[in-house]
């Protein structure tokens, strides 16, 4: 039976309905096994539906046999198979190298719940990125936020509890801006379905409630992605989540809603609202500059390594957002392959954390001083990774970097204050990954921590060195994802004529 | 202007006014009790909003009897997006709370400034 | 007449919502909710949405109050009375409001049949649900049918709640807490035991009844789930948690919940085995129509199901949890 064309629905309903069938998995980890499995089939059936989209086919499905707009659609393009090889290749290797990890934060007894949410997670996360319906997403986006704060809840850590409460309440505001939003939008077109409101859109003659309803999403989205100056219950909840957790959330879960919110905006609103193009980029381009530069100058002070990393991610969404406020061709292609490349270096480096975690119980930077003599495998992949955040020559992150800089030559008067902000916050960047690397290599080891008995966990180590080397070979050769990048922000821009 | 719709006006009145005190008790609140019943007001708000549009003058709820003809029914697709939306309300509740529980057991307290200070 | 009493309605909203954030004592304040979600009710029924009126009052008015009761008990009641002036946060909130209200005036009026809301997606769901359907209940057959993929969506956001909950309190609470497995609820009271013991098997067979007559009027398998795991906490209220947990035991209510989020994707991956597409009940029986009926008569067991057993699991994690003595 040929399952080709329901590959879109697969994506979502493999790991959607394994995860009750994962609780069922009681015995030592067997819970683990069958998470790792579901997630890498989930990524294999990315991958299949990514190399196909960058051959040129387009997939949408209609579930339950009725064509939009009167049943829910999904659909698969460049920019939502880019999202979903982000989302089920981040679950599939944290997952599968994270069991070291996992095992040592979260008791035997409850680990079943917990790979079920982490699937569940994953399931949400991939039904965002293939809906074609304002409502559905809306349903998957608290399907994988309320497993998300279970997750972020698992670990000993208490300080996780009210880092979550803070997600939970921000995260819930914004899915009901976003909610308030879709029935502004709905109650002035009549359909949810987001290729009909484009083309309903332009016959509305009131476009007061529009531009509230457009306000609203934004707002909820921005929640959702920790868009500076909302973004306050990200360091927090990063930090004291269980270290796999974070690798995964770092490198997916904000991009998501990053990606609702072009999808939205592109598709929906700009094509139809009269200079709406100029209040997208005037309201969050300034965003993105504050964010890059508070956020990344927040990291060089911080003094514990997972909530140093954590500003960076804040740092590293204002890029994604200023490379979207251009609304050039140049600058969505550097957005979209940014979203790719931070995944590649944050992933990696909380691998490489996690990695650090299994034998130095207390992860601020003056505890982990010379790490690197003990644990230099892993030491090394954590430079690497870092290297490609800032974006040294050679690297993915340069790649994007590139591009963006590429992207805010074009941009006439502001020119000269993006390419300095970029810059200046690139050196900042280095200064804050620099002082990881002093600590680990050039400084003597503190008094009282003991000293690592060996390196970190097989599986966490590979992991780890997997995202290093992705990391130098998509700098070194880049096509693929920016062939998808390219493809996706020339979708984006062609629903704006 | 006749009475439907002051009740249109009215009930969107209602909604903004309800909306404002339930995000204002879930932000400016320090206790996490209060803030989840706030978080919830404000989510009934949004529903009321989407249900106000449902009505059609002279309509009655969408359920089609066989052999009455030329009913005018109300609209029945903003019902189904609150059904969905009413639950996961309560599940987002039910999440909360239990984390609220948690964190007494950890702290001792559910007021957000105590807990800042213990850490 | 009815829109005099919808204003009044309306207005005893607004008031109990400003009681709400008034008082201090959390008890006060959650009795309130309560009183808040049926006035709800009483308003969605008045404007035409009767399934989503008894949802709001069984779960809304029900089940929520009832697990916010269980966590002030592990709680505290007393919230603090010192408050900073929040004088930045009421300007911004009410701007808001202004800007809300502001975009009111241009949308289509109440009740408008030529609004674009009742053009296009309603009359079309209208029409279609007596002919591929045949069943009276329109809001039934978007839910099951038309829209089935959020609905299974909704059951699993239903299921994490339920995992998280259990995941979360699944945690032993620290040693100064006692829990006593002996606890006999409410059965030194007459009166509620009386009526209780009547009602239950009332509450139950309604429940039953709701589920099975979704698709002919209000009701289906969020109502009905919502209203057995009520006469269920009832049992245990009056009864005492040991009893209800024998009763009802924990593996059951996670055999539901895992058996009806089940069935509910099994059904949608059998229409694919069978040629359709996900969800496509129409090639589930030789004829379309009954095809439609039998699945979505699947796929609600499935929803009252899972959501029965979820709400329980969650009430259960709150009430046999050790409280401090």
């Amino acid at each position: 039976m040929d399952l080709t064309p329901h590959l879109p629905v697969l994506q979502v309903v493999v790991p959607l309905l394994s995860s009750p069938l994962l609780l069922l998995l009681r015995p030592r980890g067997l819970a683990w096994a069958g998470a790792a499995a579901v997630a890498l089939l989930s990524f294999a059936i990315a991958l299949n539906m990514a190399l196909a989209v960058a051959a040129g086919i387009q997939f949408s499905y209609a579930v339950g046999g009725w064509e939009p707009p009167y049943g829910i659609a999904l659909s698969v393009d460049a920019f939502s198979a880019l999202i979903l090889l982000i989302v089920t290749g981040a679950g599939a290797i944290a997952i599968l190298a994270g069991k070291p990890s996992v095992d040592r934060e979260i008791d035997a007894e409850r680990q079943p719940l917990f790979y079920s949410a982490w699937i569940l997670a994953m399931a949400g996360l991939t039904g965002i990125a293939l809906s074609a319906d304002a409502f559905n997403i809306f349903v998957f986006m608290e399907i994988s936020s309320l497993a998300s704060y279970v997750l972020i809840a698992g670990g000993p850590d208490r300080r996780a509890l009210p880092a979550v409460f803070k997600y939970l309440i921000m995260g819930t505001i914004g899915a009901t801006f976003y909610l308030i939003g879709v029935g502004l939008v709905y109650m002035m077109t009549g359909t949810l379905n987001l290729a009909d409101m484009e083309a309903r859109i332009g016959g509305v003659t009131d476009i007061n409630p529009l531009l509230v309803a457009a306000g609203f999403i934004t707002i909820g989205l921005a929640l959702k992605a920790a868009v500076f100056p909302l973004h306050v219950w990200l360091p927090n909840a990063y930090t004291h989540a269980p270290h796999m957790i974070t690798v995964f959330l770092a490198a997916c879960a904000t991009k998501v809603a990053i990606y609702v919110l072009l999808r939205f905006d592109f598709f929906v609103f700009q094509a139809n609202l009269d200079r709406h193009d100029v209040q997208f980029s005037l309201f969050l381009m300034p965003l993105a500059l504050l964010g890059i530069l508070v956020a990344s100058a927040v990291a060089m002070f911080e003094g514990h390594i997972k909530r140093l990393l954590a500003m960076s991610s804040v740092a590293q969404i204002g890029y994604i957002m200023l490379g979207a406020s251009f609304i050039t061709e140049a600058g969505l292609t550097a957005s979209a392959l940014h979203m790719f490349n931070h995944a590649l270096a944050k992933g990696g480096l909380f691998l490489a954390i996690a990695g650090l975690a299994c034998h130095y119980g207390d992860l601020r930077l003056a505890r982990l001083a010379g790490a690197a003599r003990s644990m230099p495998w892993t030491a090394a992949a954590l430079v690497v990774c870092g290297f490609s955040l800032v974006g040294i020559p050679g690297t993915a992150g340069f790649v994007s970097k590139w591009l963006l800089l590429d992207a805010a030559l074009d941009e006439g008067r502001f020119a000269a204050v993006l390419v300095g902000v970029i810059l200046v916050s690139s050196l900042m960047a280095l200064a804050y990954v620099w002082r990881i690397v002093e600590t680990l290599y050039f400084k003597p080891a503190a008094q009282d921590v003991a000293t690592p008995t060996g390196e970190a966990p097989l599986p966490l180590l590979l992991a780890a060195w997997l995202a290093a080397i992705a990391n130098i070979g998509f700098g070194l050769f880049p096509q693929f994802p920016l062939e998808l990048c390219s493809a996706a922000a020339e979708l984006l821009l062609g629903h704006t004529l | 202007m006749n009475l439907l719709e002051l009740l249109g006006y009215f009930n969107y009145w209602v909604f903004a006014i309800v909306l404002t005190v339930g995000l204002y008790t879930v932000i400016a609140k320090i206790n996490l009790v209060k803030k989840l019943i706030g978080l919830s007001i404000f989510q009934s708000a949004v529903f009321l909003m989407y249900i106000t549009m449902d009505k059609v003058e002279g309509g009655t709820a969408p359920i089609i009897q066989k052999g009455m003809e030329n009913q005018v029914f109300s609209n029945p697709l903003p019902q189904v997006l609150i059904l969905t939306a009413i639950v996961v309300g309560v599940s987002t509740l039910a999440l909360g709370l239990a984390i609220v529980v948690r964190i007494f057991e950890a702290y001792g307290t559910i007021e957000e400034d105590e807990i800042l200070d213990a850490d | 007449m009815i829109i005099i009493f919808a204003l009044f309605l309306l207005s005893l909203l607004v008031i109990t919502a400003l009681a709400i954030v008034q008082t201090k004592n959390l008890f006060v304040a959650v009795m309130l909710t309560s009183i808040f979600s049926l006035l709800m009710a009483a308003n969605f029924f008045i404007l035409d949405a009767a399934d989503v009126a008894l949802t709001e009052a069984a779960v809304g008015a029900g089940i929520t109050t009832v697990i916010f009761l269980s966590a002030l008990a592990l709680t505290t009641e007393r919230e603090k009375a010192v408050q900073s002036a929040q004088r930045l946060t009421l300007v911004v909130v009410a701007v808001l409001a202004t800007l809300i209200i502001y975009a009111t005036f241009d949308k289509p009026r109440l009740g408008d049949p030529e609004a674009p809301v009742h053009q296009h997606l309603a009359p079309w769901y209208l029409e279609k649900t007596p002919e591929y359907m045949d069943f009276p209940n329109v809001v039934t057959a978007v839910l099951g049918s038309f829209r089935g993929y959020d609905t299974l969506g909704e059951v699993f956001v239903v299921f994490a709640a339920c995992i998280g909950v259990l995941f979360i309190l699944g945690v032993k609470p620290p040693g100064d807490r006692h829990y006593d497995p002996h606890a006999s609820g409410l059965r030194h009271h007459l009166i509620p035991q009386v009526v209780g013991r009547l009602l239950i098997p009332f509450i139950v067979l309604f429940g039953l009844y709701v589920q099975f007559h979704g698709e002919y009027g209000p009701g289906g398998g969020f109502q009905a789930g919502a209203l057995i795991a009520s006469g269920v906490i009832l049992y245990a209220l009056l009864e005492g948690e040991t009893a209800a947990l024998r009763a009802v035991p924990r593996y059951v209510l996670m055999g539901l919940v895992i058996g009806g989020a089940s069935l509910y994707g099994a059904v949608g991956l059998v229409c694919i085995l069978l040629g359709g597409n996900f969800l496509e009940y129409s090639v589930l029986s030789s004829n379309p129509v009954s095809g439609q009926q039998l699945g979505i008569l699947l796929i609600e067991a499935g929803v009252g199901m899972a959501v029965c057993g979820a709400l329980l699991s969650i009430f259960h994690a709150f009430a046999a949890r050790p409280m401090r003595v």
